[in-house]
């Protein structure tokens, strides 16, 4: 099974921290990371770009909508994520805008920005079988 | 990070939004501020061992709020305190606290709080004073150390310019549309002066270097509140893409480092990966301002793999559409020099020569001007523009560099 962790936060804090604070906390939370690492047992581990850097798509009457600024909802619940490769966030609106357009019922995509902070290829043995 | 550290800055984080809300509801700034100083002291005892509300800025709005009006009630009467015990568990009853603080206020609570210390009347060091000091927290002796003067000076100036404040009557009305569009702009331009206040001290000063990420700070909290203002992401934008350089702006003896001769590795690439996902947002919106274009002629910089690959051509450009949009003999002066990069100095020079008398005390002026004549061949003029630079410059490090560029003019040519 895989398995996705999602950290929630107060964004005002954490990207407030002095550069010995974040470097101290990284290197705590490297140190966490470590043996899963190890193991092979740990995927790609990004921190996501603050939420001045996100746009939401959403469901509109006839082509989806294109909001600045994250998923604000309450009723709806993280229910997926993509990561992909683009040059501009034009190309990853229209990626969002085709899911939402073939995904039924109300959907909204939040579109984030990421540093990558260890990619790798976890999952081969998950898509395999 | 140890929980006071962590209560600290969670504290700064919410001050913006706490004392704009106690502003509204006391409509007096000072009141405002010890209601909040009260709270935090609150917090500083409570929340170590209760454990960190989830809503700290409603946290402090209430509890502040309550400090607040036994403050008056008490000068009022001059009564004597209610017991702490009597209202110590209102810090539990947090719950609900976000739902019965209008949170419909809180970016007009915010703005308004921004917007009074870009009064009209004051000087833009006093603007840039009054708003570390109430918008973000900075005691008075932070800020005095930052502006190199005393701390009682700097205390005179910032009570003079609340009293010119508070004289001038603050807007306590919920602002109209076009009146929301008017004031974020004029705050940006307060942000904007913050930063330029760190970025012009750049290594010399590292107590108004920490201006910039003050800056950054609020521009980021400001476009949390507006997420959908094109220019407020093309500021953020500029002062990310201008910061991701710090590192690179000087060398180890302190002595500036031109774009051209900057390390390249030494720029902050998270700074300028969050800019460009910042920029392309806001060209979606097809609304191009001033603060837009600049990140943008920034952002070519920082793309640029090295000096030499620069897209001048593009630059150029998108000087052409900054003096259409915000003609200023500053944004010329850069144009000249982006079109020399294309054409080399005699293209450079021929737009310095209308310029010349509107910035003949403007430092850069006369060192692009230099710069330029040296490139032509022509030190004789040169080494005259390098001396009135050196008689207009800011600082000392821009004095240093002035005279390593006679020194190149000297090796060239004896004078």
């Amino acid at each position: 099974m895989l398995y996705a962790i999602l950290c929630y936060a107060h964004e005002e804090t954490v990207f407030a921290w002095s550069k010995e604070e974040e470097e101290a906390v990284m290197g705590k939370l490297m140190e966490v990371q470590e043996p899963l690492m190890k193991a092979g047992k740990l995927g790609p581990v990004g921190r996501l770009m603050p939420t001045t850097a996100a746009t939401t798509v959403r469901k509109g009457k006839e082509e989806p909508l294109v909001l600045d600024g994250p998923f604000a909802e309450t009723k709806e619940v993280l229910l997926g994520f993509y990561t992909m490769e683009a040059d501009t966030l034009d190309e990853v609106v229209a990626f969002s805008k085709k899911l939402s357009e073939v995904n039924p019922g109300s959907s909204s995509y939040e579109i984030r920005p990421f540093y990558v902070f260890h990619p790798n290829e976890l999952g081969k043995r998950e898509t395999s079988t | 990070m140890t929980d006071i550290a962590w209560i600290e800055l969670a504290l700064t984080a919410a001050r913006p939004q706490a004392v704009g809300a106690l502003l509204r509801y006391f409509r007096d700034l000072d009141t405002a501020e010890e209601a909040f100083q009260e709270a935090c002291l609150r917090a500083i005892r409570t929340w170590p061992e209760k454990g960190p509300p989830r809503d700290p800025a409603a946290w402090l709005i209430f509890v502040g709020r309550n400090s607040g009006v036994d403050a008056i009630r008490k000068r009022a009467r001059n009564e004597p305190l209610p017991e702490e015990e009597a209202f110590s568990d209102l810090s539990d009853a947090e719950g609900d606290m976000a739902d019965r603080l209008d949170s419909s206020h809180y970016r007009d609570d915010i703005l308004r709080l921004m917007f009074i210390c870009c009064h009209p009347d004051l000087p833009n060091t006093q603007q840039i004073a009054l708003a570390l000091r109430i918008v973000s927290g900075l005691t008075v002796p932070q800020i005095a150390r930052a502006f190199l003067v005393g701390e009682s000076a700097m205390e005179q100036r910032i009570t003079r310019a609340k009293a010119r404040v508070a004289k001038a009557g603050i807007p306590f009305e919920t602002p109209g549309a076009a009146e929301r569009v008017e004031r974020l702009g004029v705050v940006s331009s307060m942000i904007y002066l913050v930063f330029n206040e760190g970025y012009s001290a750049g290594i010399v000063n590292p107590d108004s270097a920490a201006f910039c990420d003050e800056a950054i700070r609020l521009a980021r909290l400001l476009l949390r509140i507006f997420p959908g203002d094109p220019e407020l992401m093309g500021l953020l934008a500029l002062m990310l893409l201008q910061h991701s350089r710090a590192a690179a702006r000087f060398d180890a003896a302190g002595q500036i480092v031109l774009l051209e001769d900057q390390d390249r590795t030494r720029w902050d690439r998270k700074l300028i990966n969050e800019a460009l996902a910042l920029l392309d947002k806001a060209i979606r919106h097809r609304q191009p301002g001033p603060y837009q274009v600049q990140a943008a002629i920034t952002a070519l910089h920082a793309r640029a793999p090295s000096a030499q690959e620069t897209d001048w051509q593009e630059i150029v450009l998108l000087y052409d559409l900054l003096e259409r949009i915000q003609p200023s003999p500053v944004v010329s002066l850069n144009k000249a020099v982006a079109v020399s990069k294309l054409k080399g100095p005699d293209a450079g020079l021929e737009l310095l020569e209308p310029l010349a008398e509107r910035l003949q005390s403007y430092f850069y002026f006369h060192g692009v001007k230099g710069g330029l004549l040296m490139q032509a061949g022509r030190n004789r003029e040169a080494r005259d523009a390098f001396d009135r630079a050196i008689a207009l410059a800011n600082s000392p490090a821009e004095c240093a560099h002035i005279r390593q560029q006679i020194d190149k003019l000297s090796v060239a040519e004896p004078l």
